[in-house]
């Protein structure tokens, strides 16, 4: 029962990642997409509503974190310290890529949230 | 049970969504839609280039005759080699647009009154001055003309505008530039009118000073009256050093501009007691007072090589992304190279296999108002020569952003629109009726002079290239391989008579219009002196033997051309290097006279101990207004408190701002007069301030802003200056501040804080042309590439790059070339 769990949870963390990434591509797509994908994946994969939310939260939080993170250090901070003054972060590339992840974290995990409360309503 | 979660959660999520799917205000702007901005997928972060990115691509466009091969060299400047030269311009419009595009969005909806669109109601007034004055109008004559009349252009244009639109093309939404994202907007679809519009920016942003500059002085004179006026704002500048050598002869004016009969009292306003102030406004636009350049070229004879060089280097707003974009473009009918406009096609500073020209600006009044009586508040008829008489109308829709359209009713007149009427006013125009004419509402063909000179061949082709110049008027520097240099002064310009635009003119009179164009033929122009030099520096271009009058002194600065020819005279055996030098060379030959005439007057004696260690730290200092020096910040700070004790008084008083004396006026009668009346301060009663005291008084008042200056370690002339690139926004996070450069006004290094030499270029006609340039910027006008501000840090050092311009075997085997785009018909 625990490995089930355990298993389900990684899943779903995969697949709002893997989905949240696919629907990404789409530049005419809103950026919001992965609600949509996220929600549904938790309807189709029955958790408890805590570890939806985690689920959808780490999915598109480590998506977003991971994607920035690479990217910035590829362009060696050139914009994120522009960005970063610009936002106000007192241009600091760490804090802007740290509140891309929460923005993603945050939207994914109430986006599962919700879908976890459709299956048990 | 689990119902009221579900609604909850759902709330939530779309709450929080639709926050970070909203532009929130901060202050008078407005956020990005944060999610959108912040995602790693389509937000900014897109836009975040990696450093070791390559530019290899390959291109179909069905629009193409032929294959055209590009090859970006390490400082990412594309060398275009194309079979058809409207191919060439296809190319250079895709590549303007692929490292350009939210700037040539921008600089367009300057020029057209559009930025309400994208920033909202805060805009207005810029939009509304833009429409007012007829920048659309213009865009539209040239526009109407060139599809009329000139199908080489048209088709120019055209294939430019395809060009950007091919790229706009294939864009997806993800990969918009910064900006965009940013203020959240898109791209529209480029059009031939767009570039028309982006060369009426440039019109206005050269000879539009007088539309502010106009009032400003109009209501100067009516706040000092004339007899005053006329000692302060005197036209008369004993130091001149002209483009054309003094003493040159001129042929006989073949118009002869007639002033009105009783102008003195009518317009010129000679003896009139019943001069009221507070009638003048300027618009916050005002194109800056420095935009100007330098411009020389040296003969053989001068030179080391024996071949002449050709130096230019326009003084512009120093801007990020940069109004210049370097570009090689080689097709079977020419191979040229420059700085080009992103927004327009061809070279408009550079050179090519055969010769090299060059840029500065004229200076020439050519904007003049009206007033305008009006029958009643319809403004159907106006009065002129005696009758009523219909006017035309024009609409101007400005569509505000979260906002309804505001519509600019202009009335036509035959001078022009009504630029001020009863619903458009600012404190200088006060409810005036003011109508403009400006040789820049007049179709132009100024495209065509750069399309001929990338493919000049000599100096007949130059001349010809040239003659269809109109607006803004320039001065054309000119040398060729062959040995000839030249330069003219060119655009057209209004047979005036003395003083005629220099204020508002009465609008109900037809003997008050512009009595002929000069013709071409007259404008001042010299080809291989014997002194072995040509050059410019916005200082008048004619001695007044000339029989036009060219407008009012303060268009006309005076001492980077005093400088520049004292110079070139003494220099012989030159070579490029010299040449650079002389390009970033901080001498300041105003603070060479205007020293010592300072010093006459200053009585250490009965100055402070810090007053006197201030002096010491002037008259110590070398003159030259390098970045680590002290002494000009402590002779600028004295300088200008001291003209403001001289002329403070005499202004002060107006409810509106008034044009400050030219600061050679004050020098030539420091020199001249130490008895000048005017040093008087009015204020005080019953006591007569003489020079000696007014200097006194400012080198006291200047010590007390030094001091403060000193304390904050701000005494260090680049410290001090603070010079800046800024982002076409002024968003300070995305510009270069505090630059480590000298110069300043004066200077033949004309960098001021925000102003500047905007592309120095240095060109020896060898057989294979040697060539050195850079501008403040990077080819990439994207704020996350490598590329953005590449230039600036050596440009503010002083140093050049060598251009690289070969036939294209040559170039692809150059160990400096780094990519190709290669573009295939479909």
């Amino acid at each position: 029962m625990k490995n089930t769990s355990n298993l389900k949870f990684i899943v779903s963390i995969l697949l709002s990642a893997l989905l949240a990434y696919a629907v990404g591509i789409y530049g005419n797509l809103p950026w919001w997409s992965f609600v949509v994908t996220n929600f549904i994946i938790a309807i189709i994969i029955t958790q408890t509503p805590g570890k939806s939310f985690f689920a959808g939260a780490l999915g598109v939080g480590l998506l977003w974190l991971g994607l920035a993170f690479v990217i910035d250090a590829q362009n060696q901070h050139i914009l994120s310290v522009k960005v970063a003054t610009l936002l106000p972060l007192k241009g600091s590339f760490v804090a802007l890529i740290a509140i891309t992840a929460i923005v993603g974290f945050l939207v994914g995990g109430l986006a599962s949230l919700t879908g976890s409360f459709v299956r048990k309503s | 049970m689990r119902l009221l979660p579900l609604i909850a959660s759902a709330v939530i999520t779309v709450g929080l969504v639709t926050v970070l799917n909203t532009q929130l205000p901060i202050g008078a702007t407005k956020s990005p839609k944060l999610g959108y901005f912040l995602s790693p997928q389509q937000g900014f972060w897109k836009n975040a280039e990696k450093v070791s990115a390559g530019f290899d691509a390959s291109v179909v466009a069905g629009e193409l005759k032929g294959n055209v091969d590009v090859y970006m060299d390490d400082r990412l400047v594309p060398h275009i080699y194309a079979d058809h030269d409207e191919d060439a311009y296809f190319v250079q419009g895709y590549l303007h647009a692929k490292f350009r595009l939210w700037q040539m969005d921008f600089q367009t909806r300057v020029a057209s009154g559009r930025l309400s669109e994208i920033a909202g109601a805060d805009k207005l007034s810029i939009d509304r001055f833009f429409r007012r004055l007829g920048m659309v109008y213009g865009a539209e004559q040239t526009e109407k003309y060139i599809n009329e009349r000139n199908p080489v252009m048209k088709a120019t244009v055209d294939a430019y505008t395809a060009g950007v639109n091919a790229y706009l093309k294939q864009l997806a939404p993800e990969d918009l530039p910064f900006e965009f994202k940013l203020m959240n907007y898109a791209p529209e679809e480029w059009t031939p009118k767009k570039t028309y519009l982006f060369l009426m920016f440039m019109s206005y942003d050269l000879t539009g000073r007088s539309a502010t500059a106009d009032l400003q002085l109009t209501n100067t004179r009516d706040f000092l009256g004339y007899d005053l006026f006329d000692k302060l704002y005197t036209n008369q500048q004993d130091s001149l050093d002209p483009i054309i050598p003094k003493g040159t002869a001129f042929a006989k004016p073949s118009i002869t501009p007639i002033k009105p009969v009783g102008s003195d009292i009518a317009y010129l306003k000679k003896q009139d007691p019943n001069l009221a102030a507070n009638k003048v406004s300027a618009s916050p636009e005002a194109p800056d007072k420095n935009n100007g350049s330098n411009n020389w070229a040296v003969a053989g004879t001068k030179t080391k090589s024996g071949r002449p060089i050709l130096c230019s280097d326009p003084h512009l707003g120093l801007n990020l992304p940069s109004l210049w974009y370097e570009v090689q473009i080689t097709t079977p009918t020419h191979s040229t190279y420059g700085a080009s406009f992103p927004g327009s096609p061809a070279v408009i500073i550079g050179f090519n296999d055969s010769l090299a020209w060059g840029v500065t600006n004229a200076g020439r009044d050519v904007l003049d108002y009206y007033e305008i009586k009006f029958k009643d508040s319809t403004q159907k008829e106006y009065w002129y020569n005696g009758a009523w008489q219909a006017t035309g109308s024009r609409q101007e829709v400005i569509k505000v952003k979260d906002s309804v359209d505001v519509v600019e009713n202009i009335a036509m007149t035959n001078w022009g629109p009504a630029m001020f009427d009863a619903h458009y006013q600012n404190p200088q125009s006060k409810g005036r009726n003011l109508a403009v004419k400006w040789t820049g509402h007049d179709a132009s063909t100024g495209v065509e002079t750069f399309y001929k000179l990338n493919r000049a061949k000599n100096f007949d082709d130059y001349l010809s290239a040239i003659s269809l110049w109109k607006c803004p008027g320039q001065n054309f520097v000119f040398a060729s391989k062959s040995g000839d240099i030249a330069i003219k002064q060119q655009g057209s310009f209004v047979a005036r008579w003395d003083h005629q635009g220099d204020f508002i003119m009465p609008g109900e009179d037809s003997t008050y219009n512009w009595q002929g164009i000069i013709p071409n033929e007259e404008n001042p122009m010299i080809k291989n002196p014997e002194r072995g030099f040509v050059s410019s520096a916005n200082q008048k271009s004619v001695d007044p033997s000339y029989p036009y009058y060219l407008g009012t002194a303060g268009s006309f600065p005076l001492y980077r051309g005093i400088s520049v020819n004292k110079r070139l005279r003494t220099m012989n055996q030159i070579s490029p290097e010299d040449m650079q030098h002389l390009q970033t060379d901080n001498y300041n030959v105003f603070a060479e006279v205007a020293r010592p005439a300072l010093m006459k007057f200053i009585d250490p004696s009965k100055l402070s101990a810090d007053a006197q260690r201030m002096v010491k730290e002037m008259t110590s200092w070398n003159l030259y207004n390098n970045g680590n020096e002290k002494g000009i910040t402590v002779f600028k700070l004295i300088w200008d408190s001291v003209e403001n004790a001289v002329w403070g008084d005499e202004l002060a008083g107006s409810p509106i701002p008034l044009t400050k004396p030219e600061s050679f006026v004050l020098l030539d009668q420091m020199n001249k007069d130490s008895n000048f009346s005017v040093a008087d301060d009015i204020r005080t009663k019953g006591k007569v301030e003489t020079l000696k005291e007014q200097v006194n008084v400012g080198v006291e008042n200047a010590t007390k802003e030094l001091l403060l200056l000193e304390k904050e370690g701000k005494l260090e002339w680049a410290t001090f200056k603070a010079t800046r690139v800024s982002h076409l926004t002024k968003i300070p996070a995305l510009s270069r501040l505090n630059l480590p450069i000298g110069g300043g006004v004066n200077i033949v290094n004309a960098t001021t804080e925000a102003h500047g030499p905007s592309w120095r270029m240095v060109v020896h006609l060898t057989d294979e042309i040697e060539a050195y340039g850079l501008y403040p910027g990077g080819q990439s006008g994207n704020p996350g590439s490598v590329y953005y501000d590449t230039f600036v840090d050596y440009w503010a050092a002083g140093k050049y790059y060598r251009l690289l311009f070969l036939p294209k075997e040559k170039l692809v085997a150059h160990e400096r070339t780094k990519w190709h785009i290669q573009f295939k018909t479909a």
